[in-house]
């Protein structure tokens, strides 16, 4: 066993883990985070997406030890005071889901997005999200909110457009 | 799934890790980013005693200047890579390559290193490698070598880098002024290479001066394509030229079939993005 060191959404922790245990498994084992989600066995849906010191990472593809000493935020630390997150708020509005189980995945990429890039065009967004699969929503809505977020960070019109044949890039994911 | 047991040290230098290797041999096994080493852990395709974490090397991460060349440390990421202005201006063609591996949470993590030392031959970044005429610095417990891009992929998944030995740097000679091109073809978001080309060339008037082109998952490892190369150069950078010029970019591969494309397809395919990447990197 390894003892590690880690923030999670702003609260410390300190634990004996096997250094064989995924970061995916501390969150939702040894923390109860279960918000974040297992979609895939290959490092590919994306749902286990999650902040590693202000960075996208899949969470599956990481040991819980790689985390020890840094700082981990997932979707269970966005909202402030009750308050959503506004890009929660936009997938809200935007209807960008339908099972939601892609959902805290796609939320925290769409973050890192637009922390990378806080005026991303339609296709930026969609390249943005290309590690990220779902398999209800086509994307657009999610594309959509992505873009709301975007404008209500920015002062920009909220909900830009979104046209229906644009979609290929991301809709075309395996 | 999750991996098999295993025991972990996570060594702050690369004589500590060095040290690690050496004492554990054979079941030892180095983690960088983890974007390759982890899946395979998680499906039990290996399953080491010991994994040593290059994470806590600082000395292994970065990228300086070095008189005519920029030198990359193996634990770079690809992030890293692709936030890099001298990487831009001096190896343009690996920014472009890193632009289009896997997604951005697996560019966060993965690094240069690992990449080459994993060495599929879809991977992204051996043809850039290749392409630019990297050495790569390899150290092992009692002594560095340098290795040319060009003697360091040995086969699928097999590479210079020996039993206790790490890839510590990838020095690159500048290729300032010279356009670049990533030319990768998948079928949908979020693939491997079916076939990619790597391409830089330098234009002086209408006219190219000097070509460097590698292909990625044309064989075995990242292969270089001379004939091209040699025929480009002193052509003007035409569609005509370089159309007859890259009818040779299949010459001497052996390019996989596989369900995304037979071995002929595969050749044909090399044509026509070696086309496309040298007209693109000569601006056109
Ligand atoms: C879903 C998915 C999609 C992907 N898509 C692409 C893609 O489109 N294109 C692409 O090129 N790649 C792709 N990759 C692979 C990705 O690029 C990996 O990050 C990279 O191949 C490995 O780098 P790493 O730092 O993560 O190395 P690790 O996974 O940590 O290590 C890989 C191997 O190299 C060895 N190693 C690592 N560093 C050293 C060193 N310094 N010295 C000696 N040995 C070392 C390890 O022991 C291991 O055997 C994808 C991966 C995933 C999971
Ligand atoms: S569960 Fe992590 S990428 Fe699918
Ligand atoms: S909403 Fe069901 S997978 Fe995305």
């Amino acid at each position: 066993m390894t003892r590690i060191n880690v923030k999670v959404d702003g609260v410390d922790y300190t634990d004996e883990v096997e250094p064989r245990m995924l970061l995916v498994h501390y969150l939702r084992e040894t923390l109860g985070k279960t918000g974040t989600v297992v979609g895939c066995d290959t490092s590919n849906c994306g749902a286990c997406t999650v902040h590693l010191d202000g960075r996208s990472v899949k969470s599956c593809n990481v040991l819980a030890v790689q985390a020890d000493g840094h700082e981990v935020t997932t979707i269970e630390g966005i909202a402030t005071d009750g308050e959503l997150h506004p890009m929660q708020q936009a997938f809200h509005d935007c209807h960008a889901l339908q099972c939601g189980y892609c959902t805290p995945g796609m939320i925290m990429q769409s973050i890192d997005v637009l922390n990378d890039n806080p005026n991303p065009t339609e296709d930026e967004i969609r390249v943005g999200l290309e590690g990220n699969l779902c398999r209800c929503t086509g994307y657009h809505n999610i594309v959509r909110a992505v873009q709301q977020a975007a404008g209500s960070g920015n002062g920009s019109s909220a909900g830009a457009t979104a046209t229906a044949d644009a979609g290929e890039k991301a809709g075309a994911q395996s | 799934m999750i991996p098999a047991q295993f025991d972990y040290v996570a060594p702050t230098s690369v004589a500590d890790a060095l040290a690690a290797l050496a004492e554990a041999g054979d079941d030892a096994k180095v983690l960088a980013g983890g974007q390759s080493l982890l899946p395979i852990l998680r499906m039990r395709l290996n399953a080491p005693e010991k994994i040593i974490d290059l994470g806590r090397i600082e000395e292994l991460r970065g990228i300086r200047e070095d008189g005519d060349s920029i030198v990359i440390g193996a634990m770079t990421t690809y992030a890293d890579v692709l936030a890099s202005d001298l990487v831009r201006e001096n190896a343009g063609v690996l920014h472009d390559a890193v632009t289009e591996v896997a997604d951005p949470q697996i560019r966060h993590r993965g690094t240069i290193g690992g990449a080459l030392v994993h060495a599929d031959p879809a991977g992204d970044v051996g043809a850039p490698i290749l392409a630019l005429d990297a050495v790569l610095t390899v150290t092992g417990p009692s002594s560095e070598r340098t290795v040319p891009a060009a003697e360091f992929f040995k086969d699928l998944f097999e590479t210079a880098v020996g039993d206790g030995e790490l890839l510590t740097s990838i020095r690159i000679p500048k290729h300032a002024g010279w356009g670049s091109r990533y030319e990768k073809f998948v079928r949908v978001a979020h693939q491997w290479s079916i076939v990619a080309v790597a391409a830089t060339v330098r234009v002086e008037g209408d006219t190219i001066a000097e070509a460097a082109i590698a292909l990625t998952n044309m064989g075995s490892t990242p292969l270089r394509a001379t004939a091209v190369e040699e025929s480009l150069v002193g052509k003007p950078a035409t569609d005509d030229a370089v159309r007859e010029a890259c009818a040779a970019a299949a010459d001497g591969t052996n390019p996989p079939s596989d369900l995304n494309g037979d071995s002929d397809y595969r050749k044909h395919l090399a044509t026509v993005l070696t086309r496309r990447a040298v007209l693109a990197a000569a601006g056109k």
